[in-house]
């Protein structure tokens, strides 16, 4: 048994930070939504405004980080067959217990499907989110910037469904991380210490 | 110019500021605070009126003999006309010329209802309006409070000890005319609310930001008039310049987005919030979003949460069909509810009053159509007795506050128009004598110069006033949720989005059921995994 550094510094303040954020603007989002009832429309929709800019300015951050470190590369999607057999993995093998088809290192440190999943986090839910909601907060300057013919409901419906998206993103993450890891709770572990444990031996790369 | 600069560029700042532009507005003409704008003249002094005078027409040509353009002034005025020519829609309005659902007209019934005219003797039709003596002077600039018109007395105060109401009333003592005339100064709150506070025929009954609590407001009940705190005057906001009001009903200014009233730059007089507020009037201490919604909401539409707020209710519904029943001794009905206000009248019909109404919301461009005495109806439902105009998509309209008169008011059911009914009178025509609704709409069309084919019925009607008044403390002020929220004060306004009220039902059903699929799907394939890792240890 090992500890191998999986999660960097900055990583984790990005993740712990980024989930905070998350939950905050869909706790108050779908306040604002008027699904209930929390806060009261005003601090919801204040806390909302707060937590969308603190979140863009971490994203900024985050892609600075990406790009310059070369984590980017983490989320180019594998080959077609790797994908597949993580895909038979999670509805057959997983169940007979047999082992998982993928081994997590330092730079290869998501699984066929994470990648996937996480790309299109990046890529297209994380882009519609902040897109649509910068168009929705500069809703009182449309006219100024000849905007004034885009029509509210869109943008509304396009920020709540990538909510939507984003929401089912959590639960499904929530689902995976804490409970496929090898050792229970090890990937939890793993984002707060930066270390995870390996059990087993270890596989050249 | 150096003071109105410092005052504009304080005004969004603090409550503080608030009070000093109020000590500034006194300055600037208001008789609410006397002792800082002495008059020049003292009036008892004047030999003209020594008296004594046999009755008001006598005191105007005192008036008249150093107030040489007063009168003339006067005779351009709506308050005089009764007349007012919608710049906007073309109409020829004014009392003289429009219909309502309290007591519906005024036209053959001009005694009682010209005891709020500004003038003397407008008994019929036929009153002389280029009559400078008629004109009266004391309603509006008596000072001694003792100055009162007499009900039926076409604007004459009585000049003999009289009862009132008739037969079981008090005594009425007449005013003293010397005195009066020799205590006359600038109008205060008593002076216009003697009529505004009393309009439809009694206390609070048509505005609803109107009433007697107007007299000497709470700071709760007008943050302006608040007699504690600015004890602003009518004419603070409604600055008068040569007998002329700014301030319309009939034209209202929905947007005023002119900014702070400035002489030279601005020219429409201060009866508009913004005048003074400007128009980002939240401070930084205030949300930022709240002078956001400026281009959409009127001031007046968080300002004043409710009207009627002063103790006093107003009347919200009038039907007049149900009018000229008797008790079963055969007397005259009127009952009354446990707070003394009538909810029945055997001379007008069923009442419903209220106190602290939610207004009704609409968007409004200034824009108000009138259905005038004469036009044609649709009898097919509610009649609209004015129509607001205005909707989102116009950068000229906001959200304004309302309160809807409505009530039920005769018709000719074959001419399809609103009956003027001939109510007051001594003449057997006259409903209140005569209780003949048929012979009551025949003389008031035919004094209007209209047909009267016989055949009468009760029609709903509704009426749009528009809440201006009775602005309340910031403190009171609606909070964002009453709006934004599923069944908010704005659930009937349609054809656009607001955050907190609006969804697509399609994109809540899918995405709460991508959601929930999730959350099932996970749920389903961890207890899998429980179940087959509990079999595969046994085994």
């Amino acid at each position: 048994m090992s500890r191998v550094f999986m999660y960097s510094r900055f990583l984790r303040l990005w993740h712990w930070l980024q989930a905070l954020l998350i939950v905050t603007l869909l706790l108050t989002g779908f306040e604002v939504h008027g699904t209930y009832r929390v806060f009261g429309f005003e601090q919801a929709a204040d806390y909302h405004r707060l937590a969308a800019w603190t979140l863009l300015g971490l994203w900024v951050l985050a892609w600075f980080w990406h790009i310059t470190t070369g984590e980017w590369k983490q989320y180019i999607p594998s080959p077609v067959g790797r994908v597949l057999a993580m895909m038979r993995y999670y509805s057959l093998g997983i169940f007979r217990g047999e082992p998982h088809p993928f081994h997590k290192e330092r730079w290869n440190r998501h699984n066929p499907l994470q990648r996937m999943a996480y790309l299109a986090l990046h890529v297209v839910i994380g882009p519609a989110i902040w897109i649509s909601g910068l168009i929705y907060i500069a809703y009182p300057y449309w006219g100024e910037y000849g905007l004034g013919g885009l029509s509210l409901t869109l943008i509304a419906v396009l920020h709540t469904g990538a909510a939507f998206l984003m929401l089912a993103f959590l639960v499904m993450h929530l689902y995976l991380a804490l409970t496929t890891s090898e050792r229970l709770f090890g990937n939890l572990k793993g984002m707060i210490t930066g270390y995870e444990e390996e059990v087993g031996e270890e596989t050249s790369p | 110019m150096v003071k109105y600069a410092r005052i504009h560029a304080k005004i969004p700042t603090s409550g503080l500021t608030i009070a000093l532009l109020g000590v500034f507005l006194s300055h600037a003409g208001s008789a609410a605070a006397p002792d800082t704008d002495p008059s020049t003249a003292d009036h008892s002094k004047f030999e003209q009126l020594k008296g004594p005078f046999a009755d008001g027409p006598s005191v105007t040509k005192a008036c008249l003999e150093c107030h040489t353009e007063a009168a003339k002034q006067l005779h351009k005025t709506s308050h005089w006309n009764w007349a007012f020519e919608n710049p906007v829609t073309g109409q020829t309005l004014g009392k003289k010329n429009v219909v309502n659902n309290f007591c519906v007209a005024t036209a053959t019934n001009w005694p009682r209802c010209t005891s709020c005219h500004i003038g003397y003797g407008w008994k019929d039709g036929s009153f002389d309006l280029s009559s400078e003596v008629n004109v009266d002077c004391l309603v509006c600039h008596d000072t001694t409070g003792s100055y009162k018109k007499f009900p039926t007395g076409a604007g004459h105060p009585n000049y003999e000890p009289k009862k009132w109401p008739p037969k079981k009333g008090k005594i009425r003592p007449p005013p003293d005319l010397v005195k009066v005339a020799q205590g006359v100064g600038k109008p205060d709150r008593d002076n216009c609310g003697a009529c505004h506070f009393y309009g439809g025929g009694g206390d609070g009954v048509k505005h609803g930001h109107l009433d007697s609590s107007m007299h000497n407001p709470s700071k709760s009940t007008d943050v302006h008039m608040d007699v504690e705190g600015l004890n602003f005057s009518c004419q603070t906001c409604h600055t008068p310049g040569g007998h002329e009001i700014a301030g319309s009903r009939y034209a209202p200014n929905a947007t005023d987005d002119q900014g702070i009233y400035v002489p030279g730059r601005t020219n429409t007089g201060r009866a508009s919030c913004s005048s003074c507020h400007g128009n980002a009037p939240h401070g930084d201490e205030s949300n930022s979003k709240l002078n956001q919604h400026v281009d959409k909401i009127a001031c007046v539409t968080c300002h004043v949460p409710e009207f009627a707020r002063g103790g006093r209710k107003t009347k919200m519904w009038w039907d007049w069909s149900t009018a000229g029943r008797k008790d079963q001794h055969g007397k005259p009905l009127v009952i009354k509810d446990s707070e003394g206000y009538d909810t029945y009248n055997f001379k007008k019909g069923d009442f419903r009053w209220e106190a602290n109404v939610v207004p009704e919301y609409r968007w409004f461009n200034g824009e108000v159509g009138y259905a005038t005495l004469g036009a044609k109806i649709d009898d097919s439902g509610v009649v609209p007795i004015n129509t607001i105009n205005g909707d989102y998509g116009d950068p000229d309209s906001r959200i304004w506050p309302f309160k809807v008169m409505r009530g039920k008011q005769p018709y000719d059911t074959q001419n399809k128009v609103l009956a003027v009914p001939h109510l007051f009178g001594k003449d057997g025509d006259a409903y209140w004598k005569s209780f003949d609704w048929g012979r009551s709409i025949k003389a008031g069309l035919e004094a209007t110069g209209q047909d009267f084919s016989g055949e009468y019925d009760f029609i709903e009607t509704e009426y749009y006033w528009p809440i201006t008044h009775m602005v309340a403390p910031k403190e009171e002020a609606l909070g964002c949720d009453s709006c934004h929220s599923r069944d908010g004060r704005l659930a009937s306004l349609k054809g656009f989005y607001m955050p907190g009220r609006d969804r697509s039902d399609w994109l809540d059903r899918i995405g709460w059921l991508a959601v929930l699929g999730t959350l099932g799907g996970v749920s389903v394939h961890g207890l899998g995994r429980l179940l087959t890792s509990r079999k595969r240890r046994k085994s």
